[in-house]
């Protein structure tokens, strides 16, 4: 009895599992369809003095290597390896992206957009955040459409 | 000497398991050093996480044992995280049994940062009463419950419900979380009991270096967690609890491993005197994608 009750149980975490991972996929695909009606639309949604922050390590020479390293390791799985799209994330060389404040960048990534399939990354320190935004920052506008 | 190298054997087996999960995928690794507690950052959406954990025990009137657990740790979502366990111990001298599983559910309430950021915790699990992880210390646990032989110990069964309310915060690079926990027997008309983890911890650099390294400071994590029982319904509170404190750090490296070292001391008499827990992990991304793919999804 308890037996069968577990099995349907792994079996209902298994199925809704997936199941919350196509949806979220979904998001992520009409997302890239359709950028500035869903995850490019989350840059306007930032605080004003979230992306006032100005980037403390904007003078720092060793920001942009670190940030690429940092991204490398946390970011292109899903955003690429250039940065320009990739299975689930967006383009980060977006016009939109590109043009936003450092500060808007800076509390995306702490925040993430949870309800869309990015996480938070505030367990990555400040100045490591930073180093990633520096890095963002420094890639430019990519010359060819977004990919998906 | 035997139930050693079976110890052995299934640390080997699991080293294998992880190793075979590296081919292919790529990974990512920026683990916490919690060995017990846990902090508000689930698995990233598509990711699984593959673990070996063991903790060895000295053991008053009874044989020290080594138990030990594997974890597999899937982000479903970004706000859903989903865990299997298989749990099995060594006790030496007398012999090595597997132990049960859980099934554990993570849900992130709140979609954004905050100060405290606030996750349910729901588990159930199966094992006999022969299970050593003590991967939750609840109600009166204390250390003579692991004092029997595996033959008697394994005759008992339990089937928990565990709740429990991660609340975490992290500023400055330090992590600070409180988990308090509850945990409903589903058979037998037990009451509640109750207990709860702390954790506070930090890395040892807070910035990046700019090449990769295996020694940089950023890649150590260190801290310390405090771990007790608080009794049950009837009776709640410290009195015959077991209370641990355990200095923890992990180390993650660039070649995405993540190895984490904890002794944890007894702070009482209830408590075993000594504990050595480590753990070896190795994080794959886009391993959901990867699978869709193999069944015609898309990848």
């Amino acid at each position: 009895m308890i037996r069968s009750a577990v099995a349907d149980g792994v079996a209902l975490i298994l199925a809704a599992s997936l199941l919350a991972g196509t949806a979220d996929a979904q998001a992520g695909n009409s997302a890239a369809e359709n950028p500035a009606k869903s995850v490019y639309a989350e840059l306007g949604k930032v605080p004003a003095k979230a992306s006032a922050r100005r980037n403390p390590l904007e003078s720092d020479p060793e920001a942009v290597a670190a940030g690429a390293k940092l991204f490398e390791q946390h970011c292109a799985e899903c955003h690429g390896a250039n940065a320009d799209g990739g299975k689930k994330g967006p383009s980060l060389r977006a016009e939109a992206v590109q043009q936003a404040m450092p500060g808007t960048l800076f509390w995306l990534l702490t925040n993430g957009v949870v309800r869309k399939g990015m996480p938070v990354w505030s367990r990555l320190p400040e100045p490591q955040r930073w180093q990633l935004v520096s890095y963002i920052k420094s890639l430019g506008i990519s010359q060819t459409p977004p990919k998906q | 000497m035997k139930t050693i190298s079976h110890s052995f054997s299934y640390g080997l087996l699991a080293l294998s398991l992880l190793l075979f999960l590296t081919l292919g995928l790529p990974a990512q690794a920026q683990e916490s050093p919690y060995f017990i507690t846990y902090d508000h950052y689930l698995e990233e959406p598509g990711s699984l996480e593959v673990e070996y954990f063991s903790n060895f025990a000295t053991q008053r009137g009874g044989r020290n044992f080594d138990a030990y657990w594997i974890e597999l740790e899937y982000g479903a979502t970004a706000w859903w995280t989903t865990e299997l366990y298989l749990d099995g111990q060594t006790t030496f001298g007398d012999s090595t049994i597997f132990t049960g599983f859980r099934l554990e559910n993570r849900f992130r309430l709140l979609n954004s940062e905050h100060l405290i950021n606030p996750v349910l915790y729901v588990e159930y699990e199966q094992i006999s009463e022969a299970d050593k992880i003590m991967k939750e210390v609840e109600g009166h646990d204390v250390e003579a419950d692991h004092a029997a032989p595996n033959a008697i110990l394994r005759q008992g069964h339990n089937h928990e419900l565990d709740v429990k309310l991660l609340l975490s915060s992290t500023r400055n690079g330090w992590n600070f979380a409180v988990n308090p926990l509850a945990t409903k027997p589903l058979t037998g008309g037990d009451p509640w009991e109750f207990g709860y983890a702390l954790g506070l911890s930090r890395p040892l650099a807070l910035k990046a270096s700019a090449t990769r390294c295996s020694f940089c400071r950023e890649n150590f994590v260190a801290g310390i967690e405090m771990y007790g029982g608080l009794g049950d319904r009837p009776s709640f509170g410290l009195w015959q609890t077991s209370q641990y404190l355990a200095p923890v750090v992990a180390w993650n490296l660039p070649s995405n491993w993540t190895l984490r070292l904890s002794p944890g001391f007894g702070l009482n008499n209830n408590s075993h005197q000594f504990l050595l827990r480590w753990g070896v992990s190795r994080e794959f991304s886009g391993f959901g994608s990867t699978v869709a793919s193999w069944f015609g999804g898309r990848r």
